[in-house]
């Protein structure tokens, strides 16, 4: 199989008004349209009448992402970095299909895949698996490894009872798991085998996109490294294309294409991996960078991002990032920042981009 | 190359893991109690299921009773000498011991008639709720609420007044007291394990609804209803011996442990004892057999216990 | 740099085993170290290499069927082995402190962050409550919490993640202990915060002279952090050394392994611009119930021989660098490749 392309620069702008850079042949595997997706109860009607008669105060909702647009080319590897809250998780889920965006739209290779009827989602929708962040509660605990692997198979006419065995068998040892182990629990596992499980149930159903969420982030270090040579080795064999969810900065330089930072809802910047580390254009991007631990043995002397991240409850007007900012001044108060191309392929949001 | 070739899959040594029942039974074991429990629920179920074969006569075969022999102590032999009373007899001339074993066959066979129905509507309307949320979910709770502020004897009372006596009757008044600690029970934990991956994992790989709360949510969900379940037979049972006692359960044609106490109440103060208070102790005993197995269970099932 | 000085802690051979079903099991096997005032001392692991139950094995929290069967641990001098649970429970929170991965270890929900501050002090040492608070005020103020006298009035469930850490790293300080203990306590919080608390920890320890122990599987944090390093396997420490010489040089294959393995430390694409595999360790750590005799890293190691099936001797490489290895790296192979 030939090696997928790396990085293609992908469009990732605010402003609809500006289209979409792709005037390469291929359009988007999966595309992502100004995302937006708040949680909070909806209003009761007890509630909506306390409201309307300005006894109670409306319930708080939280914009876990505030109009995010995402592009990701086939055989791409997309990184998505950002702390807890920031909404990249919800993002995650929401290109998978287990969330539904309050508004914004899912494009799968170029055909709104929320339009479609019941059926024909759902035989799409297996075109996008997840991997999950905890080997354990990711597997159901009842089910042998054999019934793991081979009922969605099963169930969707892919392969028939007389090839559950061999089908089970070759994927097993696809992942680096002996065979024999089709008829155990998942009890019987540690964490390093079952997160291989979890992936071999994914490719069960042949996709061509694997969303991960902090797939690597419960598992030791050296057993993490080997689930990281996993995915790129199935990367190379499957033709995959990863979007790829991650705290860890390390784990996502080491795998992506190309990488997106997510602050509080909004991405602030993207651009092509070896770009962004090297030539990181947000303040935020360069104080994740500078705090990140790093192997190198030296002690810190400064800080480069002072306070905590602040409540989606009541995000910041203006650039969310503008109270931990070292360089904001007044109009980051005021003004939310669109995304610029600064370098091919490279993207930012930040009123210094210009100056 | 050797890099990306996989490690070494799990070693062989750890083949040999116990299968999950083998486990539970063998925790169970570790509790001496647990197993005389065990034994004893055998023991009378065992005796209410046999009791046409176990019993000295057929307690409501009236051709077999005789008059005469009515209201004799413990021990008596019967007035034809073919028989002793070892528990006594009632005013009828009525073998207790096996009025007792018929009696148990319709207390056991009521509570558990009717647990298995509460759980099965209970537990299907609890799943729903639990996994879907939203309206169904709100009202079918505020229902269950407020059938579980009233006590469950006040709502049989009220249904039986309502439908009359029967044995189906009380099996339904049973269910309807019951259906509501099934469908809380299981809608609490299916809000847990709903939320977990494995279940987001089952809906990315396109299986039908039906399918994921069959096979994978309801499953997850067992362990605590099995807990449930089992103390709520006692419940159950407990409940109808008290209804019939009070005379709005079963008819006299189908006399169960309560009915029994009941007969036998009115000759407590002249002494004779044995005509209530023997099938009192069979209900006693029934109810703690049932207590005992069911508080090992609840431990043997503890998710915290059983992760090791 | 305290070399000369007489360490705060010294532990010597400590075991510690737990009586079980199928046998005894090592949880930690002869672990000896010493930490200097302040020095931080790095204690490195995956998950069950016995790294956290050494740290308990010094506070005296291991509990049946859990024992610390030999080895000694002196505290400025004190042999700690054998000591009553009331003297034990004097010296906790008083001259040695702990901080856990979950705050929520330390505080308790239900008081507020004054009265359980004020309680800490005052199970110690005999001052007036205003002078309690006021020592608590100061500890929070010296772990970077803004408006202290606001955050004493709170409930920790009016905090924020990291600053319930900082609080629990407060408590912690508050009656200026030898030695303070601290297990994974960033590895729950987001970069930029486990970045601040870092780096004020290393202030503390170093404006104070509190000895620390810190307890991570991250060798990234330690680099950053810790002026000394011990790596544990299986129950053993099966490296030490400076923090340059253990993760610039290491000498044992296990310590290189983790190294090649940390994805941070080794972005070097290939000429299609493509990122290398990880160079990992095959494998899984064994289980303690079934270690192999001799070295317990052997099964996975590249270099491992037959010598491996006895138990590997500690050898110094340098001046205070020691690995328990039959074949050490030289220097040379240690270096990044």
């Amino acid at each position: 199989m030939s090696a997928p392309q790396p990085a293609r620069t992908a469009a990732l702008q605010e402003a609809p008004a500006q289209a979409p850079a792709n005037g390469s042949t291929i359009a988007p595997l999966l595309e992502l349209k100004a995302i937006r997706k708040t949680f909070g109860a909806q209003p009761d009607w007890v509630e909506r009448l306390g409201q309307r008669l300005g006894w109670l105060q409306p319930a708080a909702m939280v914009q876990a992402l505030d109009g995010v647009d995402l592009s990701i080319a086939r055989g791409e590897v997309v990184g998505l970095v950002g702390e807890s809250g920031c909404g990249k998780s919800t993002l995650g889920r929401i290109a998978v299909g287990l969330h539904a965006p309050s508004s914004g739209r899912r494009l799968w290779r170029g055909t709104d895949l929320d339009a479609l009827p019941e059926a024909e989602r759902r035989r799409a929708g297996l075109g996008i698996q997840m991997i999950f962040q905890d080997p354990y509660a990711s597997l159901n605990p009842r089910l042998r490894v054999r019934d793991l692997l081979a009922e969605a198979p099963r169930v969707h006419g892919l392969i028939d009872r007389t090839q559950q065995a061999e089908f089970v068998a070759a994927l097993l040892r696809q992942v680096g798991l002996d065979p024999a182990v089709a008829d155990r629990f998942p009890h019987q596992f540690s964490g390093g085998q079952r997160a291989r499980i979890g992936i071999a149930r994914a490719l069960a159903v042949k996709p061509e996109f694997l969303v991960c969420d902090e797939a690597v982030a419960a598992l030791d270090v050296s057993i993490q490294a080997q689930v990281l040579n996993l995915f790129m080795r199935l990367r190379e064999e499957l033709g995959l294309t990863y979007l790829f969810i991650s705290h860890d900065l390390g784990v996502v330089r080491h795998l992506s294409d190309r990488v997106a930072i997510m602050y509080l809802g909004r991405i602030v910047e993207s651009a092509p991996s070896a770009e962004i580390f090297s030539r990181p254009a947000h303040p935020y991007t360069q104080g994740l960078l500078a705090e990140a631990p790093t192997l190198k043995v030296e002690k810190k002397r400064f800080l480069a991002i002072q306070g905590e991240l602040p409540s989606p409850l009541a995000p910041p007007r203006g650039c969310h990032f503008h109270p931990r900012c070292p360089h904001a001044f007044e109009r980051c108060r005021l003004e939310a920042p669109y995304l610029q191309e600064i370098a091919p392929g490279h993207v930012s949001a930040c009123h210094l981009n210009g100056a | 190359m050797s890099e990306t070739s996989p490690p070494p899959a799990a070693s062989p040594a750890d083949s040999e893991v116990e299968r999950p029942l083998r486990r539970l039974a063998r925790m169970y074991a570790e509790s001496r109690v647990a197993l005389f429990g065990l034994a004893l629920l055998l023991v009378i179920v065992l005796a209410a299921l046999l009791a046409p074969w176990l019993a000295p006569q057929n307690p409501y075969d009236l051709m077999q009773l005789d008059m005469l022999d009515g209201r004799l102590p413990p021990g008596s032999a019967s007035g034809d000498g073919r028989l002793t009373y070892l528990l006594g007899t009632d005013e009828q001339g009525r073998d207790m011991l096996s009025a007792i074993l018929y009696g148990l066959r319709i207390s056991v066979g009521v509570g558990v008639v009717a647990t298995l129905m509460a759980l099965a509507i209970g537990m299907a309307l609890g799943l729903a709720a639990g996994y879907f949320g939203g309206r169904f979910d709100a009202v079918l709770m505020r229902i269950a609420d407020i059938q579980l502020s009233f006590p469950s004897i006040l709502v049989a009372m009220i249904l039986l007044a309502l439908f009359g006596q029967g044995i189906d009757k009380i099996v339904i008044a049973l269910v309807a007291a019951q259906w509501a600690y099934y469908a809380r029970t299981t809608r609490s934990a299916a809000l847990v394990e709903g939320r977990k991956e494995y279940i987001e994992a089952a809906r990315l790989l396109g299986l039908s609804t039906p399918r994921i709360l069959f096979r994978h949510l309801l499953p997850n969900c067992l362990p605590p209803l099995i807990v449930v379940a089992a103390l709520q037979v006692a419940a159950a049972i407990a409940l109808e011996a008290t209804l019939s006692f009070l005379g709005l359960g079963l008819p006299v044609t189908e006399p169960s442990l309560g009915l029994l106490i009941a007969n036998g109440f009115q000759y407590l103060y002249s002494g004779r004892y044995w005509i209530s208070v023997f099938p009192g102790v069979a209900l006693l005993l029934l109810i703690l057999a049932i207590n005992l197995v069911a508080d090992q269970l609840r431990d043997v099932l503890n998710p915290r216990l059983q992760s090791q | 740099m305290n070399a000369q000085r007489e360490p705060t802690l010294v532990v010597g051979r400590l075991t510690t085993r737990f009586a079980g079903l199928g046998g005894a099991v090592t949880a930690v096997d002869e672990v000896s170290f010493n930490v200097a005032p302040g020095e931080v001392l790095g204690l490195v692991g995956e998950s069950g290499s016995g790294k956290s139950m050494t740290g308990f094995s010094i506070l005296g929290l291991v509990d049946p069927p859990g024992e610390i069967t030999g080895g000694s641990i002196r505290l400025k001098g004190r042999e700690l082995r054998g000591l009553p649970a009331r003297e034990w429970r004097a010296l906790r929170g008083d001259r040695i402190a702990m901080i856990f991965q979950d705050p929520m270890m330390t505080l308790n929900p239900v008081l507020r962050i004054d009265t359980q501050m004020i309680e800490t002090v005052r199970a110690h040492r005999r001052v007036s409550r205003d002078a309690a608070r006021e020592m608590a005020r100061d500890a929070l103020a010296r772990v970077g919490i803004p408006s202290p006298d606001e955050r004493l009035r709170a409930y920790p469930h009016q905090l924020s993640g990291g600053m319930r850490q900082r609080v629990a790293i407060a408590i912690a300080l508050l009656n200026a202990p030898d030695l303070i203990i601290a297990d994974e306590p960033t590895t729950a919080l987001d970069v930029t915060i486990q970045a601040q608390i870092l780096f004020e920890m290393q202030t503390l320890c170093r404006e104070s002279g509190t000895a620390l122990i810190w307890i991570t599987h991250d060798l990234a944090v330690v680099a950053g952090l810790a002026d000394r390093v011990c790596v544990m396997y299986a129950g053993r420490i099966v490296e030490q050394g400076s923090t340059a010489q253990v993760l610039e040089t290491p000498a044992h294959p296990y310590t290189r392994g983790l190294l090649d393995s940390t994805p941070a430390a080794n972005v070097q694409p290939d000429k299609a611009g493509r990122p290398q595999p990880l160079r990992q360790i095959p494998g899984m750590a064994p289980s303690l119930k079934e270690l192999p005799a001799g070295c317990a890293f052997r099964p996975r190691c590249t270099r491992a021989s037959t010598l491996c099936e006895q138990t590997p001797p500690e050898v110094e490489l340098a001046r205070g660098h020691v690995a328990r290895c039959f074949h050490p790296l030289s220097a040379a192979e240690g270096l990044k490749s």
